[in-house]
């Protein structure tokens, strides 16, 4: 009895030292992930960027908080030559780099580090294109930029112009993403010298809103507000990721009040953290699309009017509810409702078996039998891809299509649904890079992307001129006006069920003001502040 | 004794070899690979694909493959994790302390209230005691980690609010890791309340990894001492007028000590098991999440580098558990 009272005294104690320590403004989230490394280009994770890009770089061009719409960031300005060939920026003048415990900085951002960032990815025989055993510049990659760039010169030291090899309206939305984040020129020359390039993956140097300070693995990020930031010191003096992998503990710790953000919750435990008077939970439909790629090279799926039968046999409703518990919303176009171009004046292909039924009866097609992939992963577009999968076999079964449902290991699944003589329709998503439709119709439906991110391994020609035109015009309203009309030839064409967009939550303490939801995924503290 | 400790350590070369090829063979059964799964949906082109393999030198022949691991690992070197580009080696002991403590924390629990409670059963067969206990040990034995844990958090830490949810230390601490043992460690920082913050933190996680040792220690120990109670030699003690207490304690103890000795060296690889379902519910930073990551990426390395320390790491441990064994029965070690 005397210990139980030790140990409940000694409990007690920690925790009123604990509250009374609290004096700086400490912000914690409990981050579902451990960054793979502090330099965001070698990777392709949104864990990683969240600890890396996000608060501790900047790019030249920024997303502006809660759109995908694309902002001055480093470079005050830029302009584009009439071809669209090159990209010419101003940069910002007196931004400075963090001064951390390892690094000072001798002087302020200018052109060499724009130009460090990019040729260390572009030139294979740039010192820093291979600056640890086995790197692989993955996102710089699949965004084709080693293509796409010509070159990245220095004008002055205040005026960076990037050279292109074809027009590509896109460039700017690329230029914002997490690949492009700006290191600083003389801290790489410093660890060169002292032969630890390593460490620029380890003990990073911003320009950003908050300074690294230390992380131990697998367990806490320390940040500390960045005093010179260019955009102002920070509301909050400290920035903690304290790393919970598991959702219902991330849920108990915010109920708790060890951290004031946590995201992806359980959709069971939404209502349970809506209810705790203590929190608030914000919503947000995210950039993502979830569908069932037909594989359009196969008959009798070569035919829309099939696809199209087959989309009108599924009850979206009924999957909402059952596989995404209200966190989603009914998907008719190939991009989200957040993204600038979508057509809201598409018309979907409602629920309707009897109709399904007879239109697959003039298309001439009889005791169908097929497959259905269900990826063996939870993706934020798809919470449980078996569960779906036997809700549409089951509507399918109601129009006498009969479904096979298949898996495979998720390495195994990506590879093997790429293939252009695939049997069966695949359920997949995608969500999106760059907020740039292009990112989805481009990628996910271009002609180009066939046996490869085209599942449905479609290639329309009217289609593709339309996505192709687009990529060429720098004018947005004339670009809107091209995605447009792609997504009515989508929906025309059916090459896809689209299924659904997810919604996002995020819950918090109520003591937390400032924050704002990312369209893209990520999680931004800068401008984000906390009740003493 | 000395010929006894050079017969078990001849054991240990083979398992050694056969660890590091089933090492090396696991993680390469399994479908798909690092940078499939590195690319995802945005998927790679088969040229990129074989460049990158190219690059990771995952395109030589597999024997050769395994040679260069095998030789590196004999010279310490592990490879560098494909995800984090560090050395295995240096990530894997970042790590271990973490699940070390924990463990050693989780075995004496597991020893101080096992011994005792399968003494006490024992000494009181068929009791209602004797029943609850073992009931409870069945209960403990059968209750899944995962469930368990979360069970234990809601109710201590979200309705009782006793104890922190995860972690080792509050936040509000921070100080730089010199052993890696958070208890040591926290003493060393000199920061008041660093010590009980550490120690509250390892009350939860400790409970639930030593839960199952735990119930098998308690039944194993009731066993043993069922049986030695039984022999004449007790009988003996007992008509020769020694007290209950000492026929127990001193007599009948130690020889039913032998096969619970062993019972709790086999139960490191239990431990090592369960640390990876109790670091992923308490967020705590040790081998057993890094694995479960490692081989969810295919990262080669880090999975084939892990398994073979914690092989050898459970092969040292059974190696001192036979050594004890040969201690405290003489007879063990003089077999030829």
């Amino acid at each position: 009895m005397t210990k139980m009272k030790l140990l409940l005294a000694t409990l007690l104690g920690a925790t009123m030292l604990a509250s009374g320590a609290a004096q700086s403004k400490t912000l914690v989230y409990c981050s579902e992930g451990s960054p793979e490394g502090f330099d965001p280009a070698p990777f392709t994770a949104g864990t990683t960027f969240d600890a890396s890009s996000k608060p501790l770089y900047n790019r030249l061009v920024e997303f502006k908080r809660g759109t995908s719409e694309v902002m001055p960031g480093l470079a005050e300005s830029w302009e584009v030559s009439s071809d669209g060939l090159e990209y010419t920026f101003k940069l910002r003048k007196g931004v400075k780099f963090q001064t951390t415990d390892f690094f000072t900085p001798s002087r302020d951002f200018n052109a060499d580090d724009v130009v460090f960032s990019f040729e260390r990815q572009l030139k294979k025989d740039h010192p820093w294109n291979q600056y640890t055993a086995g790197i692989a510049w993955e996102y710089f990659d699949g965004m084709s930029m080693p293509d796409l760039l010509k070159s990245v010169e220095k004008v002055d030291d205040n005026t960076v112009k990037f050279v292109l090899n074809r027009p590509e309206a896109p460039m700017i939305a690329n230029l914002a993403m997490d690949f492009a984040s700006i290191m600083s020129a003389e801290y790489a020359a410093k660890l060169e010298a002292d032969g630890k390039k390593e460490l620029l993956n380890q003990q990073p140097v911003g320009t950003g809103p908050f300074k690294f300070v230390a992380y131990q693995k697998d367990a806490v990020i320390r940040y500390a507000a960045h005093e010179g930031y260019w955009a102002g010191k920070q509301p909050i003096d400290d920035l903690v990721f304290a790393i919970t992998t598991d959702a219902s503990v991330r849920q108990q710790k915010l109920k708790a009040g060890e951290c004031h953000v946590a995201p992806y919750p359980n959709p069971a435990d939404l209502a349970d953290l809506k209810a705790d008077a203590n929190l608030q939970v914000m919503e947000q439909e995210g950039l993502n699309v979830g569908y069932l790629a037909y594989n359009s090279l196969v008959a009798p799926f070569d035919k829309p009017e099939v696809r199209k039968a087959l989309n009108m046999a599924i009850n979206k409703q009924s999957i909402l509810d059952a596989v995404f518990q209200g966190a989603g919303k009914e998907a008719k176009n190939p991009i989200p409702p957040t993204m600038w171009s979508y057509n809201d004046a598409v018309q979907d292909d409602g629920y309707d078996p009897e109709a399904a039924k007879k239109m697959l009866e003039a298309a001439g097609v009889k005791d169908l039998k097929m497959k259905i992939w269900a990826m063996p992963v939870q993706r934020p577009y798809n919470p449980n891809a078996r569960r779906m999968a036997e809700l549409i076999q089951s509507d399918f079964s109601k129009i006498g299509v009969g479904v096979e449902i298949v898996s495979y290991e998720w390495g195994e699944y990506l590879k093997l649904s790429k293939e252009k003589d695939r049997d069966g329709a695949v359920l997949l998503g995608w969500t999106g890079d760059n907020g740039d439709p292009d990112n989805f119709l481009a990628v996910l439906l271009g002609c180009d992307a066939v046996g490869g991110s085209n599942r449905a391994q479609w290639c329309n020609k009217d289609f593709e001129a339309l996505v192709q035109k687009a990529k060429t015009v720098s004018d947005k309203a004339e670009r809107t006006k091209l995605y447009e009309d792609a997504q009515v030839v989508f929906k025309r064409e059916a090459p896809w069920a689209t299924i659904a967009h997810s919604v996002v939550f995020m819950p918090m303490s109520k003591k937390v003001s400032g924050y704002v939801m990312d369209p893209l995924g990520g999680h931004w503290f800068d401008g984000v502040d906390i009740a003493e | 004794m000395f010929a006894f400790l050079l017969r078990r350590i001849g054991l240990i070369i083979p398992t050694f070899i056969g660890v590091t090829i089933a090492a090396f063979a696991f993680v390469r059964v399994l479908p798909g690979d690092p940078v499939l799964l590195m690319a995802g949906e945005r998927g790679v082109t088969p040229e990129r694909h074989a460049a990158l393999m190219k690059q990771f030198g995952f395109d030589r022949p597999i024997y050769e493959q395994y040679f260069d691991y095998f030789f590196s690992a004999l010279q310490g070197d592990l490879g560098s994790s494909l995800v984090t580009k560090k050395p295995v080696w240096d990530e894997f002991f970042t790590l271990f302390p973490a699940t070390l403590e924990l463990s050693i924390c989780a075995i004496i629990f597991a020893v101080f209230i096992g011994v005792p409670a399968g003494i006490y059963a024992a000494t009181r067969r068929g009791s209602w005691p004797d029943q609850t206990i073992m009931g409870t040990a069945l209960v403990g034995y059968s209750m899944p980690i995962f469930w368990w844990g979360l069970l234990l958090i809601i109710l201590f830490s979200g309705i009782l609010g006793w104890t922190p949810v995860s972690g080792r230390i509050s936040l509000l601490y921070f100080f730089k890791p010199v052993t890696g043992f958070m208890l040591i460690d926290s003493l060393l920082s000199g920061q008041k309340g660093a010590f009980s913050s550490a120690v509250s933190h390892l009350i939860l996680p400790t409970i639930v990894l030593g839960t199952i040792p735990l119930a098998v220690v308690a039944r194993q120990t009731r066993s043993a001492m069922l049986e030695v109670l039984s022999e004449d030699y007790v009988r003996t003690a007992r008509a020769k007028g020694m007290s209950p207490m000492r026929v127990v304690g001193v007599h009948a103890l130690r020889n039913a000590m032998i096969p619970v000795i062993t019972t709790i060296g086999l139960q490191v690889g239990v431990l090592l098991a369960g640390a990876i379902l109790t670091e992923t519910i308490f967020s705590w930073p040790g081998i057993g999440k890094w694995m479960v990551d490692s081989i969810f990426r295919r990262d080669y390395p880090s999975v084939q580098g892990g398994l073979l320390m914690i092989a050898v790491i459970v092969m040292t441990v059974n190696l001192i558990v036979d050594l004890l064994y040969g201690l405290v029965n003489p007879r063990i070690r003089h077999v030829r």
